[in-house]
């Protein structure tokens, strides 16, 4: 979810070179890859077309003549174009990738074999819905699946990140106190910790958003919460387990004040991996909660999505769902695709088509693969290495909550680096140099120089004290004094630290021919 | 269990470590009432080979686009992707890595998306484009709400063009925000109403062109009826390559482009992952959603690229964010711009122009038979056709002769008296059989 949560761009300074430079910008095996508008393929395609009729002249001046200024490459070119620019990429398929919030776990290979399959790869939303019983199958078994696992009675699937969740959920709770007659309710309130898409996710649906203050040993304080529950409020959103990575001990309470108080409670789902096949949010008092398949399910983060983000929902929210669902009849499996005619009280319609079919196969092959004991394994396992980091580094680093557990995440802030002029980026940095992501930094906002750290389940033993090895190497490197390993870092990535001031000063969001290297010449003559 | 690396002996000697005795300890926060001693009501982990069974006889229940004649489109094409997009994109460092927030390990992602920036707002005729949405059709909800930012006004106007669900989503998210949403009546030639509608509390006009129907509209002059009343122009496109054919939004007077991307790169997925494109005019870029890359340099003074302008997103501004948006759709993003790459303009132009060629060839074979009313005048790779009866009952019988015919436009909308229009689409996938098959089955059913 939220990471660099400095809040400002940042600017390197001047740098030394690191060491021995090449002549051409390689570093070693690792090729200066240049834009595709720079290569040179203004009149070149790598796809053979069957020729065909070409003839436009019934569109007339609807016609595009001018060049559009598309580059073209042949398939080799592409290929080592984008693979020279893979191996700039760290991943989770080269090392533990602890971004707390995240949950950066294994993708297994099988999930991305089935999404492949002709019968759901190869399925076009609106074909008759007689030729699509088994992808509506899959839907409704997952959608199963989903309400077991969080004790809710119903599912919107069709949200198609965390984000797009959450705003389903507030505009089902939205839905339902207009139906109530309390549609009068304007604020929403958040938690100081929680997911900067909490407060953006209130505010664009018209909500004013009030903070409730956390209490010291990192939870809501629930006597602020009590005092600023009113018959104003529409709702809370709280992050269960939340984002100091822990359990809200009080959940049970802050679903009964809620409530009394004629709002709803919304959870936000990100951290649902560390409690799943353990705990029911549906026995917590929970209305409304996303559930990232792209997190607690596996599927992929590709780099910045896609995601998919289904919203379980109680009986009190149910009605209002969004379009489309599936129901099991006589026929088999129909797709209710509008709100009007079977369920008048639907609040809309969260995008075009079903939602995020991919992620819901591979979803439920992880589901399938772990099975009930596997999913509840996950959560004990990502709960260990989680406690486990905080044991292994509370020796040299400082945990923000030293007292009890920690749930799927460990939390440090940055007192320990307190007189060393290091900073929490420093050191974030400076774990590239040994092999490793930077946690989340900065964030959860509440803790000074946040450092987030959340191994999940699909780590060894032997690769948690690698990392911790490292981090404690590093740990002890900052108070020996060593600042330029950490103000100068990273020295071995592909690129040492970026200028954001300049990129956001004056922004370059587009190459342009007369940026550098080769201009494209017109288009010869078709 | 094959994804859990961790064995009992980890587990015990990690336990001690931590200074406690069982696992249990750990979720002693967990309030009793709500501890799930049991495992829950649901089967227990299974091998690749059961899940393998269970999935391929979950799919061998459907029909795939691919099986035979199939002429659905109506916001989804199936297209011929090449087998490099793929093969890349299920590389390990553009698959199982995180959105790019570390730049100097992240490189490859965060050129590409640049890349795809540029692309994107060349195939749209605008200045600058984001790294991607979720959809069209959340990109469209999201170009409404931004034209509010923009005007500080609160009416869209919706053309009747514009892809039903389009409009529904759009609806749906721009009127939670406070937006008045003025649905214009669905029409084969809807454009040229939302010129009435335009006024000086109009934030935007959305048009769909080709729109629902197919039909390919200039909208030159809305553009400048939009701006003569202070609003802004809005082009949706659901078809990504009839952007090789056809005259740009920005050629044309819009100030915001968004559309479908699933087309180039992107298969049909029963309705998703898609990736939406968003595009704009430089001058309203500090209001555009959605996560931008630009061009800066590292401490050596190379070229490299970072995330940017995110005072504009939720995890800096929170409350006050142009968007909710966080995750998008960055590996559809990357299949996009690997089979674009692989185009280039030459075969862009000439996939643009094979599809349409191939729609013509149906619309000719379609027009042939006996009670069939060919309604749109020009269109790209889709057009619609009125039948005789109910066309959701004709897509149903012609299944009975192996072809699926198209999407009834009752569908997407079954308010608005069209129950005998059936929507077709053909792509370079489609071949002179299939029409063939298509025609003679119709001919057959409505004889």
């Amino acid at each position: 979810m939220t990471m660099q949560n400095v809040g400002r761009p940042t600017r390197p300074q001047a740098a030394t070179q690191s060491g021995h430079t090449s002549l051409t910008g390689a570093r070693g095996l690792l090729q200066d890859e240049a834009l595709i508008f720079e290569l040179g393929g203004w009149d070149k395609t790598g796809v053979d077309l069957a020729p065909g009729d070409h003839d436009a002249s019934d569109l007339g001046d609807l016609v595009r003549a001018a060049p559009i200024g598309l580059p073209g490459l042949s398939e080799p070119e592409a290929v080592r174009h984008y693979v020279r620019l893979s191996q700039k990429n760290h991943a989770i398929d080269l090392a533990l990738y602890p971004l707390g919030s995240c949950t950066m776990k294994h993708n297994p290979r099988l999930n991305e074999k089935m999404a492949r399959l002709a019968g759901f790869a190869d399925l076009h939303p609106l074909a008759p819905q007689s030729t699509v019983q088994g992808a509506l199958a899959l839907m409704d078994r997952l959608a199963h699946w989903l309400k077991t696992l969080t004790g809710m009675p119903a599912v919107a699937l069709s949200p198609k990140a965390g984000a797009h969740g959450e705003l389903c959920g507030l505009l089902a709770i939205r839905a339902a106190h207009e139906a109530n007659g309390q549609g009068h309710r304007r604020t929403v309130l958040v938690p100081t910790s929680a997911h900067g898409t909490n407060p953006a996710t209130a505010a664009f649906v018209g909500y004013s958003v009030v903070e409730i203050a956390q209490t010291d040993d990192g939870r809501v304080d629930i006597t602020d919460l009590a005092a600023k529950l009113s018959p104003d409020v529409a709702a809370i959103m709280v992050t269960n387990p939340n984002t100091c990575g822990l359990f809200e001990r009080d959940v049970i309470e802050i679903g009964r004040l809620t409530h009394e108080a004629g709002a709803y409670f919304y959870c936000d789902g990100a951290n649902f991996n560390a409690i799943v096949g353990r705990v029911r949010p549906g026995d917590l008092g929970v209305d409304a909660m996303h559930i990232n398949l792209h997190k607690t399910f596996s599927t992929p983060h590709g780099g910045g999505g896609p995601g998919a983000g289904p919203v379980v929902l109680s009986a009190a929210l149910a009605p209002f769902a969004p379009a489309p669902w599936v129901v099991a009849g006589e026929g088999g499996f129909k797709l209710v695709e509008e709100t009007t005619d079977e369920a008048a009280q639907g609040f809309g319609r969260m995008s075009a088509f079903h939602g995020q079919m991919g992620m819901f196969v591979r979803a439920y092959a992880y589901m399938l693969s772990h099975g009930s004991d596997g999913l509840r394994q996950v959560a004990e396992d990502a709960v260990l290495n989680a406690n486990y980091i905080k044991a292994k580094l509370s020796p040299v680093m400082t945990p923000a909550f030293p007292d009890g557990p920690c749930m799927h995440e460990a939390l440090f802030d940055d007192t320990w680096l307190e007189g060393t002029d290091i900073t929490t980026l420093d050191f974030a940095k400076a774990m590239i140099d040994e092999g490793f992501h930077p946690m989340t930094m900065y964030f959860p906002l509440v803790v000074h120089g946040a450092m987030l750290i959340e191994p999940t389940e699909t780590e060894s033993k032997l690769e948690l004290d690698r990392f911790c090895d490292a981090l404690t190497a590093l740990a002890q490197a900052a108070k020996g004094g060593d600042v330029e390993r950490f103000k100068g870092a990273p020295y071995l990535a592909p690129l040492r630290r970026l200028d954001e001031t300049q990129a956001a000063r004056k922004p370059r969001l587009t190459w342009r021919p007369d940026d550098k290297g080769v201009s494209p010449a017109p288009l010869a003559a078709e | 269990m094959r994804y859990l690396p961790l064995t009992p002996a980890d587990r015990a000697e990690m336990l001690a470590t931590i200074g406690v005795g069982t696992i249990d300890d750990l979720f002693s926060d967990v309030p009793e009432a709500a501890r799930r001693r049991d495992l829950f009501d649901l089967p227990l982990h299974a091998g690749e080979l059961e899940v393998e069974r269970e999935l391929s006889g979950l799919a061998a229940m459907n029909r795939p686009a691919g099986a035979g004649p199939f002429f659905c489109g109506a916001g989804a094409y199936r297209h011929h992707v090449p087998a490099t997009v793929d093969h890349i994109i299920q590389r390990s460092e553009f698959l199982t890595s995180y959105t790019p927030y570390q730049p100097e390990i992240a490189q490859g992602t965060l050129q590409v998306l640049f890349e795809f920036q540029t692309q994107v707002a060349a195939l749209t005729g605008l200045d600058v484009a984001n790294a991607s949405m979720y959809d069209g059709s959340t990109a469209c909800a999201e170009a409404v709400m931004m034209s509010q930012r923009v005007t500080r006004r609160k009416k869209a106007v919706l053309s009747g063009g514009l892809h039903p669900q389009y409009a529904a989503t759009t609806q749906t998210i721009a009127h939670a925000e406070g937006m008045d949403i003025v649905r214009q009546p669905a029409a084969i030639d809807a454009e040229a109403a939302v010129l009435n509608a335009i006024d000086a509390e109009t934030a935007c006009v959305v048009v769909q062109t080709p729109n629902v129907f197919g039909v390919v509209t200039d909208v030159t002059k809305i553009a400048e009826a939009a701006h003569a009343a202070g609003a802004l122009l809005i082009v949706v496109t659901t078809e990504a390559v009839s952007y090789g054919l056809l005259k740009s939004p920005g050629e044309m007077g819009a100030d915001i482009a968004v559309a479908e991307g699933q087309s180039i790169g992107n298969g049909l997925n029963f309705g998703g992952p898609y990736v939406g494109l968003f595009a704009c005019r430089e001058k309203l870029v500090r209001q555009m959603p959605g996560r931008l890359c630009g061009e800066t340099v590292d401490a050596e003074g190379r070229r490299g690229f970072v995330l940017t302008l995110s005072t504009r997103e939720q995890h800096i501004r929170r409350e006050k964010a142009t968007s909710n948006i966080c995750t998008n759709s960055g590996l559809c993003a990357l299949a996009f711009t690997i089979h674009l790459s692989l185009l280039g303009e030459r075969g862009l132009r000439e996939l643009a122009a094979l599809n349409h060629s191939k729609a013509r060839e149906l619309r000719d074979a379609l027009a042939a038979v006996p009670g069939v009313e060919i309604l749109t005048p020009r269109f790209f790779n889709e057009f619609a056709i009125r039948l005789k009866g109910d066309a959701a009952a004709v897509v149903e019988a012609l299944l009975a002769d192996g072809v699926v015919a198209g999407v009834p436009f009752s569908r997407l909308n079954p308010h608005a008296g069209m129950d005998d229009v059936l929507l077709v689409s053909a792509t370079e996938t489609t071949t002179s059989e299939h029409i063939q098959a298509f025609a003679s089955a119709l001919a057959g059913r409505t004889a």
